[in-house]
């Protein structure tokens, strides 16, 4: 995807800071994303990957820095809040499934409440996406009765009945059971040809080198390099990028 | 005159007696859940005063005891405007259970996962809407057992309301004991109703749990089919209904 940084970026952060109290989190990191590019973030636990994910829907609050999405400044007021996250996918670690509500349910709330679908447009597209990640017979199931990565795979359905400019993931396969982080994973190479536009924290490599148009290695609250997965995965530049590397391999 | 005969000749009095008791705790409990969700939104609101008062409120309520609370209220509003004896009873049983209820709301959203208001939200979904969709219906559901042991809880303390005069259960027993000199029967009897409405009221509640778990995977062969760790029936009860089964 060579033409992928042509035209306006979907996401653009400028000068990030977040502090937690006078823990620095982020110091100054800048990313774009371009339009049906999939970004994958990587690096050490506590290099500010989340953090920098969860700053761009807005779940974390920036210290300093600029974000826009969707050629729209990020405001923290309520209803402008609202209308840019309801553009912006977000599945999480934990699936975060509403356990009062059947899978169905789970998908249809949003759209129903947020993009004001009618209940049997809400169903019908919920259904589809059903299909979609291979889960048409659990329409009607509660979260309880599905495996982790079934539960997944319906959050991602759910996120994607909102019809997103971009879907961010954080670290989607970490909760996962190991045979369980394939069908993920697999839903999510769909996506990510079909199109979609991605932010991705994972730990998973071979996702990162399969999907990614770039990869971004984070480490010390910044960015430290940043390329094709080719370049950022096999001939890093950066110490801190030769340490993460190194350390991976030796797993 | 057995216990026996004597339980069969006041039987009228006391049924009717129960009645009163129970529209005096259900009318106690409505206000006290309004009054209560009130309370534990100041607990949980972000502005200082609204907090401190909501706080001061359930500090003093539950530091001090039921029955001043009830002589208080009645003595107070007497003063005022003269109350039927009913409704400054059921005023002071529902400032008193409206502390306890604001606890166990205040509880029961904390207990809601972060995560799921932050998926909620991250849908797009106005804070409103996410406490209404899904804080509010999950929070239902962890507070339930609690709320249902708070309603025995007020269904037994309405007993106190007898000191200001008002003939529900309990002083239909001190006014028999008076007549016929006979306290441990008298007090028997009256203990009879008392756990024959706690009993219906747990199971009630029961239903309810179960109905509103249905999301929970049963889990098989668990002791006693725990749902949850709320109002049990006693030991008996469930070991009849599992022979039953069996």
């Amino acid at each position: 995807m060579t033409d992928a940084h042509r035209g306006q970026p979907l996401v653009s952060m400028r000068n990030i800071v977040k502090t937690f109290g006078d823990n620095v989190v982020l110091d100054g990191v800048d990313l774009d994303v371009y339009p049906g590019e999939v970004v994958v973030l990587i690096g050490p636990s506590g290099a500010g990957k989340s953090t920098l994910l969860r700053c761009i829907n807005g779940l974390e609050r920036i210290s300093s820095g600029t974000i826009e999405v969707d050629g729209q400044q990020l405001s923290y007021q309520e209803s402008a809040m609202n209308r840019i996250r309801s553009r912006i996918g977000m599945v999480f670690q934990a699936f975060n499934l509403f356990p009062h509500m059947t899978v169905a349910q789970n998908i249809m709330m949003a759209q129903q409440d947020v993009l004001g679908r009618s209940a049997s447009e809400a169903r019908q597209r919920a259904e589809e996406l059903l299909g979609r990640v291979g889960l048409e017979e659990k329409a009607d199931a509660y979260p309880d009765s599905l495996s982790g990565g079934q539960q997944q795979r319906v959050a991602i359905a759910r996120a994607l009945a909102m019809d997103p400019a971009v879907m961010l993931f954080d670290e989607p396969t970490s909760a996962l059971d190991p045979e369980l982080v394939g069908e993920v994973l697999h839903v999510m190479r769909e996506l990510a040809d079909a199109g979609m536009t991605m932010v991705v924290v994972t730990h998973e490599m071979r996702f990162a080198r399969r999907a990614a148009d770039r990869v971004v290695l984070m480490a010390d609250r910044q960015i430290v390099e940043e390329g094709t997965p080719e370049q950022v995965l096999d001939n890093p530049t950066s110490d801190r990028g030769q340490a993460f590397l190194r350390q991976l391999s030796e797993d | 005159m057995t216990f026996f005969d004597n339980f069969v000749e006041y039987a009228p009095l006391f049924i009717e007696a129960s009645w009163v008791t129970l529209r005096l705790t259900a009318v106690a409990l409505v206000i006290a859940m309004v009054l209560g969700g009130v309370i534990a939104w100041m607990v949980m609101s972000r502005f200082g005063p609204l907090r401190w008062l909501a706080t001061a409120y359930i500090g003093v309520i539950r530091g001090t005891p039921l029955i001043a609370q009830i002589f208080v209220l009645y003595f107070g509003i007497s003063e005022i405007v003269k109350m039927p004896a009913f409704w400054a009873g059921a005023l002071a049983l529902a400032a008193h259970n409206s502390a306890y209820i604001a606890e166990i709301f205040r509880s029961g959203f904390q207990a809601v996962p972060r995560g799921l208001v932050e998926a909620s939200r991250s849908l797009g979904m106005s804070k409103r809407k996410t406490l209404r969709r899904v804080q509010a219906p999950l929070a239902l559901r962890t507070t339930l057992p609690v709320l249902g042991n708070q309603y025995i809880i007020a269904v037994k303390d309405s007993s106190l309301v007898s000191f200001i005069g008002m003939t529900e259960l309990f002083q239909t027993s001190r006014n028999l004991q008076a007549q016929n000199y006979e306290p441990l029967q008298m007090y028997l009897m009256v203990s009879v109703y008392y756990l024959a409405i706690v009993l219906a009221l747990t199971f009630v509640v029961n239903r309810l749990e179960h109905s509103l778990s249905k999301h929970r995977r049963p889990v098989e062969g668990s002791s006693g089919g725990s749902d949850g760790g709320g109002l049990r029936l006693p030991v008996w009860g469930r070991n009849r209904k599992a022979e039953g089964r069996a």
